[in-house]
């Protein structure tokens, strides 16, 4: 396992120094490391190197809230893409952007994400909180928010409209330092909680009783991991826009690649910033919101994975 | 002597209550079998006595303490249940659901220790899946799975094991297996058992304590041999029946009547 892991760390650095170095205008490698002009340094550095830690945290933040997520609901498809979170995240973001024309919209995202999750899972709970429950609840406040979301975007301007719906697609375009300040600051704290939270999810997936025989605390470390889930999904929300499918996939990519069970939260973290990465230097030749490319490759890799289970 | 008892417990799920002030002392050492008719309370009194369910009415008690008072490892060390049903993750190796019942013994961001790996190994080889060790359980058969988790529950060792309904689902030759087992865990390594069982013969033949339950109250508890008898499998099962003594092994053998009392 620790061999895999070495591997994706090095995947995610070779993507990493690909992403500084090419481009409309080609850096040396040197840049890297403080050589090179002053010119390429600034695009470098003012440029590349925001976009790309957008692309390595948000990507991290979404794969590593999956795989919290899919953990807590024991399914695959409990991953906050497909039960709403980050829909709910951009409905609050979209009501500041059209509706009230404000700028908080990172802050937005974050409160519609956390207000998404505590309705789902109010309305999810009976005598504790289980998986299969949480999964139709939040499938079913997604597609009332999408509805929400599709209704807001119409009523609106035709060119605020259009920079909302690339900000729906969810894109690394353009992000800015002050952009992705909040994320640099928020996941350094959460993806430790989870990776701390780990542990007892991994017991929690032998079933409530089993877990709480052997003196796990299950409905509290099941709100922990919620809470934890919300937040990283939210930070990523407001930096990216709900970009799809990453969360989904890159917890399951990377149970694959180490087989072991539980929520391999690390794993999924570097498979998601791997995942996001890769697919923003491709978005970047193609001009397209990165957002566009993940679903395209999220819905082959469902397809996958459905056909596989039936 | 009893480590383990519940005074006046009253237990139920949101209206219904299932169990009515009963008390219950766990003798030390010994084999008790909780039997009764579907719905009598029986899991629930075991859930109850093992912490999963918070009684409404008395308390249970663990050495002395009240079990609510003590921090969960803390009892997971002492006290272990098998649940009726338990889900095993998707993928999961043999070894790596035995290790899990090393959770309370463990700490944070520490490796299992020697005596994680000691007691792992003697768990599956008490339960004789040693050769098992690496398949994935999903694709044991129902006897093999069962053994794989009585294991993780061995390696959790808790001098006092509780057991809800271990043999449901297994063939005859399996549930004797998995009896033959928990006989000799309290034989020759001194835990005290509790188990649910469907099985009358089964719970006289290896219960050394012997509960019978109907609706939610105990009606008789003592030795089978001194507490099975015809009059008392007519109140707890409504069944007609003659009590003979089991060729094999001396204990009561409860013959079912051709026309039963229920109606």
């Amino acid at each position: 396992m620790k061999v895999r892991l070495t591997a994706l760390v090095l995947v995610v650095v070779v993507i990493a120094v690909v992403a500084l170095t090419t481009g409309d205008d080609p850096v040396p490698l040197a840049t890297l490391f403080g050589g090179g002009d002053a010119a390429d340094r600034l695009v470098v550095g003012m440029l590349r190197l925001p976009r790309l830690l957008a692309g390595l945290f948000v990507g991290a933040a979404l794969g590593a809230g999956g795989a919290v997520f899919q953990s807590v609901s024991r399914n695959p498809l409990g991953s906050p893409d497909i039960v709403g979170f980050d829909i709910g995240a951009a409905t609050s973001a979209l009501l500041v952007l059209l509706v009230w024309h404000g700028s908080a919209v990172a802050l937005g995202a974050v409160a519609g994400g956390v207000g998404t999750a505590l309705l789902v899972y109010l309305l999810a709970m009976r005598r504790g909180v289980r998986g299969h429950r949480l999964i139709l609840v939040g499938i079913g406040i997604a597609a009332m928010l999408s509805s929400v979301n599709a209704f807001v975007l119409t009523r609106a301007d035709v060119t605020d409209a259009q920079s909302a719906a690339v900000w729906l697609t969810g894109s690394l375009n353009g992000r800015e330092w002050t952009d992705i300040r909040p994320i640099l600051l928020a996941l350094p704290v959460l993806l430790p909680l989870a990776l701390w939270l780990g542990r007892d999810l991994r017991m929690l997936e032998l079933g409530d009783d089993t877990a709480r025989a052997l003196g796990v605390g299950a409905e509290r470390t099941r709100l922990a991991a919620i809470v934890v889930g919300v937040g990283m999904t939210a930070v990523a929300t407001a930096c990216a826009g709900p970009v799809t499918f990453v969360a989904l996939a890159a917890p399951q990519v990377a149970r694959r690649l180490t087989r072991v069970t539980g929520p391999n939260v690390l794993p999924a973290a570097l498979t998601g910033a791997a995942l996001l990465t890769g697919a923003d230097l491709a978005a970047r030749r193609l001009l397209l919101p990165v957002g566009v490319l993940t679903g395209v490759f999220g819905g082959i890799y469902l397809a996958f994975l459905l056909r596989r289970a039936a | 002597m009893t480590r383990l008892h519940g005074v006046d417990l009253t237990i139920g799920y949101e209206r219904r209550t299932v169990v009515h002030g009963v008390d219950i002392a766990v003798p030390d050492g010994e084999f008790t079998v909780i039997v009764g008719a579907n719905g009598s309370g029986k899991s629930t009194l075991l859930r109850g006595l093992a912490r999963l369910l918070r009684p409404t009415g008395g308390a249970v008690y663990l050495d002395g303490q009240q079990i609510r008072s003590l921090p969960s490892r803390e009892v997971a060390r002492r006290l272990g249940l098998l649940p009726q049903g338990p889900v095993a993750p998707d993928g999961i190796t043999v070894v790596d659901l035995v290790g899990r019942g090393r959770y309370p013994h463990q700490r944070r961001l520490r490796p299992p220790s020697h005596a994680d790996r000691i007691a792992v190994s003697d768990a599956m080889a008490a339960t004789g899946v040693t050769d098992l060790a690496d398949r994935h359980v999903d694709e044991l058969s129902g006897g093999q799975r069962q053994r794989v988790w009585l294991a993780m529950a061995l390696a959790q060792q808790t001098p006092i094991m509780l057991l809800d309904e271990p043999t449901t689902f297994l063939d005859i030759a399996h549930q004797v297996d998995i009896l033959e087992l928990c006989a000799d865990l309290r034989e020759h390594h001194g835990r005290t058992l509790v188990v649910v069982l469907h099985d009358l013969n089964h719970a006289c033949r290896y219960a050394t304590h012997l509960v019978a339950l109907c609706n939610g109250l105990i009606v008789a508890e003592g030795p089978p041999h001194k507490i099975v008898t015809s009059e008392l499998v007519a109140d707890v099962f409504g069944l007609r029946c003659r009590v003979i003594a089991d060729p094999e092994s001396g204990a009561p053998l409860v013959i079912p009547s051709r026309r039963p009392l229920r109606q």
